[in-house]
């Protein structure tokens, strides 16, 4: 997805309680879980507990499902839109796999993805700041290149 | 104040691995949308110094609003959770990796990350800048450049059975196999 699709005009106030709602639950998630820790990134880049297997393999599971129930159901939105998950678009497969590749080495060196580096933000580690300006510096720099990279 | 007690404690993975994966329908009713973190950065970028690029060029009240209140969210459980409900206690990770950490000269286990890599004083050190600078923005550049990261391809894109994400997967993978095997050992 390089262009997010437009969004349904009426949003409410409370539509965006609902969303901050929604990312209050997720960041505690991600804390109390451990998610969040460099140490269990690498006891998963290594191969030594099941802990972040079980829990990223247990969000796909229940996403799958819940995903097949909406479809099958033929669900609509809050917006009484029709459901529908936009596919991911492979291009080349060339974005896709460098691109990983690119965010794995990131990922092992500060043990944070974009959702953990917001929680350890305000769980206190003020110093996660630094990797999440440079995160935004990284997505700049993609942005401005991206005409001329390979996807 | 048992429950309280209950949720200070850490969460085992088969409560919050459920949790997050019901981000993924909770999102797509509340806002039509996939779950995805990394697109913040895209908005973030739109909203503050778009500069030429295509790339940024958009509505981004209108297609980002969401999910850069949804991050705010993020921050916010974060600050709950550090104040309110424990953490901060060193994490329990497995013997083994304790064991190879301490070999490549990780010595500090108290709290989430390690202070050696991961501080204010280890920031002007080549190994603290490598992890929080480069890491950071590799962090950033490759998730926009693949498209998503953790949340919108290895959560929301495999339970949607799209190979594109499962190539990405690999690719993090990948990526951070070699780094941990082949760069961390000689940072420290």
């Amino acid at each position: 997805m390089t262009q997010p699709t437009i969004m349904s005009p009426e949003v409410k106030p409370v539509h965006y309680f609902v969303y901050g709602l929604l990312g209050v639950i997720f960041g505690i998630t991600l804390i109390k879980s451990e998610v969040v820790s460099w140490f269990r990134i690498q006891e998963m880049f290594r191969f030594q507990a099941f802990h972040m297997y079980g829990v990223i393999g247990s969000a796909v599971v229940v996403a799958a499902i819940s995903i097949l129930l909406m479809k099958r159901f033929r669900a609509r939105d809050i917006h009484d839109r029709p459901i529908a998950v936009a596919p991911k678009d492979m291009k080349r497969g060339i974005s896709v796999s460098v691109g990983g590749l690119i965010f794995g080495f990131g990922w092992a060196l500060t043990g944070a993805c974009p959702g953990p580096l917001y929680a350890l933000v305000g769980s206190g580690y003020s110093v996660m700041i630094v990797a999440l300006l440079s995160a935004l510096v990284g997505a700049w720099t993609y942005g401005q290149l991206k005409p001329r990279l390979p996807h | 104040m048992l429950m309280l007690e209950l949720i200070s404690q850490p969460w085992p993975w088969y409560i919050a691995g459920p949790i997050i994966g019901l981000m993924v329908p909770a999102l797509l009713y509340v806002v039509g949308q996939p779950f995805g973190v990394s697109s913040s950065l895209q908005h973030t970028c739109a909203a503050i110094l778009p500069g030429r690029a295509e790339y940024f060029k958009y509505d981004w009240k209108k297609q980002g609003g969401w999910n850069l209140v949804f991050v705010g969210g993020i921050f916010i459980g974060g600050i709950i959770a550090g104040l309110f409900l424990g953490g901060g206690e060193s994490v329990a990770i497995s013997e083994a990796t304790r064991t190879d950490l301490s070999a490549i000269g990780v010595t500090d286990f108290s709290g989430y990350i390690p202070a050696e890599l991961l501080s204010w004083s280890a920031l002007g050190s080549l190994p603290g800048f490598i992890c929080l600078v480069l890491g950071g923005f590799l962090v950033g550049f490759g998730a926009r450049y693949a498209g998503g990261c953790t949340s919108g391809h290895a959560i929301s894109g495999l339970a949607n059975f799209q190979l594109p994400s499962l190539v990405a997967v690999i690719g993090f993978f990948v990526g951070g196999m070699l780094v941990t095997y082949f760069v961390l050992p000689y940072l420290l």
